[in-house]
């Protein structure tokens, strides 16, 4: 079922991608193995059990952390060159606003750091508040708003630069249940108008299955690729069908490679 | 006025009157304790009939106690606070604006300094690791030691007057502003650094945008202490210096001619000046941070 990727096309390309971090009582072996290639326009979970190197996957795509083994490309280049060219943008697992400047002012962050002009600023700003529908609160400084958000500004601040790949280490981990389900249809709406590609780091299964065009299932120490499901959902989907018998089955493989990776871990 | 209106209103009025009577209330009884054993010295040789309203009276009134009492500083304050002009040589006024102008000029230099030597350890590994060690040993030179050195050194190669005195003052000044200032521009967390990486911010940006505004709450708790610092710098400093005039100096006289009450003057002008800059400093911190905050004058 794996989709089989151009690798010179591909936007995150890995073989045999390892990570060892060096610690005070020894090596931890956070990625082991990884193959992965992400082709342009597909929308890709990874789940998997806490602390089983999603984040540090995520990190290393994003030359935040560097890997110690195998190779990675992002765009057909390292890491670093990708990075630099403002590749992606990046959602990280908390908000990380700046607690002195305003949600406008937040928003306007990367683009006043990557030179973007003024009036193009308050342009996207405003354009991507509303998508997260906070037109109204550009205002307000991040201790009045909500945790929920929070978060939504810190991804209208991540949408505002416009990547072509989009990194997102459980943006939604910390919302409500309600919240979560609107930003999921949100965000699949986005992607399917715009073609981005996403990275989309998840524990819950029905979100990962729900938005994704693939699901990349990981297993701890050492982190590494236990399935790869491609999910063939119709393109315009709504949430109800989270009770069809296709998307129950695609959910059923996921829960079937997460107790794997578990029985795995008890040995 | 508007300040005790504003006691009233925060209902701390009363606590503070009650601490200041009290106060007044234990220095009159010290001023008797203390002066008791020279009066009754005297009545003895004397031989007058005495009781304690009659030494309570006597130790109130003296020519030189070995603790004036508080009237007795007042009436001292008043002729040399309001009565004198303030261009005159035996004003307060003169002196404290003598010892005001070099606490604010090494208080500039030394939050300069401080900020500059900051960023230096934040940013260079190899300052922090040689720097640090240095710093905190500069403070444990006893300042007054040294003040006088600096004050012959720095005049035996012609600088004198105003200078000397400040470089005393930025000596003790720049040292909470260092260690503020680098605990503020390592304040971000690591998640904002990481941040500003996946937007390829230059180093200049990181600074401008992110440890900087992150460092001001740290810097003002810095200030803070550093502006009452100059003011004991600037008053050591003018010890040595006796005949050039400041708050020090006036202490040195006080204590040259047995003057008590003249000392206890100057040492409630030096606090009434560190107080007010105390104060200044905080007010400016409130507004730094409100603006900083929104309209919230709290710590980031
Ligand atoms: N900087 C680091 N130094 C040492 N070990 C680390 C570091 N960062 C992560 N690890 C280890 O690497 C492993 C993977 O961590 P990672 O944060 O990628 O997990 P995760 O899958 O994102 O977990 P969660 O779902 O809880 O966020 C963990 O065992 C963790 O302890
Ligand atoms: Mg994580």
């Amino acid at each position: 079922m794996t989709q089989t990727v151009q690798p010179g096309s591909a936007v995150v390309h890995t073989a045999n991608l390892s990570l060892e971090f060096s610690t005070d009582d020894g090596p931890v072996h956070a990625l082991s193995n990884i193959n992965l290639d992400i082709a342009p326009g597909e929308f890709i979970s990874l789940i998997g059990p806490s602390g089983c190197g999603k984040t540090t996957l995520l990190r290393v795509i994003a030359d935040l952390e560097t890997h110690t083994g195998g190779e990675i490309q992002v765009n057909g280049v390292s890491p670093r060159e990708a990075r630099e060219s403002r590749a992606y943008g990046y959602v990280f697992q908390a908000p990380a606003l700046y607690p002195w400047r305003t949600v406008r002012r937040n928003v306007m962050l990367p683009l006043e750091i990557m030179g973007v002009s003024r009036p193009e600023r308050e342009a996207r700003c405003a354009q991507y508040l509303d998508l997260v529908n906070l037109g109204g609160f550009e205002n307000k400084y991040p201790w009045q708003l909500s945790g929920g958000m929070q978060q939504r500004v810190s991804i209208a601040r991540a949408l505002s630069v416009e990547p072509e790949l989009l990194l997102m280490d459980e943006p939604f981990g910390a919302l409500d249940e309600i919240t979560r389900d609107h930003l999921n249809q949100q965000l699949l709406e986005l992607w399917r108008k715009t073609g981005k590609t996403v990275v989309f780091v998840t524990h819950s299964i029905p979100e990962a299955v729900f938005l994704s065009s693939r699901v990349v299932v990981m297993s701890p120490r050492p982190g590494q690729v236990i399935d790869d499901i491609s999910c063939n959902l119709p393109g315009e989907r709504t949430l109800d069908i989270r009770e069809t018998p296709e998307f129950l089955e695609i959910a059923h493989r996921v829960r079937e490679g997460l107790k794997a990776g578990h029985s795995y871990d008890d040995d | 006025m508007t300040m005790i209106n504003r006691l009233v209103h925060q209902g701390t009025f009363l606590p503070v009157l009650t601490v200041v009577a009290s106060l007044i209330v234990i220095w009159y009884a010290g001023a008797v304790y203390l002066n008791s054993t020279q009066l009754i010295d005297r009545y003895q040789k004397k031989g007058v009939d005495w009781d304690i309203s009659r030494l309570a009276q006597d130790a109130w009134k003296m020519e030189r106690p070995v603790l004036p009492a508080p009237h007795q500083v007042g009436v001292e304050l008043k002729k040399t606070v309001i009565d004198k002009r303030v261009t005159s040589k035996r004003s307060l006024v003169y002196h404290a604006g003598i010892t005001l102008s070099s606490s604010l000029l090494g208080f500039a230099l030394g939050t300069l300094l401080g900020i500059a030597l900051a960023i230096g350890i934040v940013y260079v590994t190899t300052l922090d690791r040689s720097l640090m060690p240095w710093i905190i040993a500069s403070q444990t030179v006893p300042i007054l030691a040294l003040a006088p050195m600096i004050i012959v050194v720095l005049g035996s190669i012609g600088i004198t007057g105003l200078f000397p005195k400040s470089v005393i003052s930025m000596y003790l000044c720049f040292f909470p502003v260092v260690v503020g200032m680098v605990k503020g521009l390592r304040s971000p967390e690591p998640i904002l650094i990481d941040q500003m990486r996946t937007y390829s911010a230059s180093p200049t940006q990181i600074f401008f945008k992110l440890r900087l505004p992150a460092s001001i709450p740290f810097l003002f708790a810095s200030l803070k202490v550093a502006i009452a610092l100059s003011v004991v710098g600037a008053i050591v400093a003018e010890l040595p210096t006796g005949g050039q005039g400041g708050l020090g100096a006036r202490l040195l006289t006080g204590s040259y001619y047995g003057q008590i009450t003249m000392i206890w003057s100057a040492l409630i002008v030096a606090s009434v000046v560190s107080a007010l800059l105390v104060t200044a400093v905080g007010r400016l911190e409130r507004i730094a941070l409100r603006k900083l905050n929104g309209g919230q004058a709290v710590a980031v």
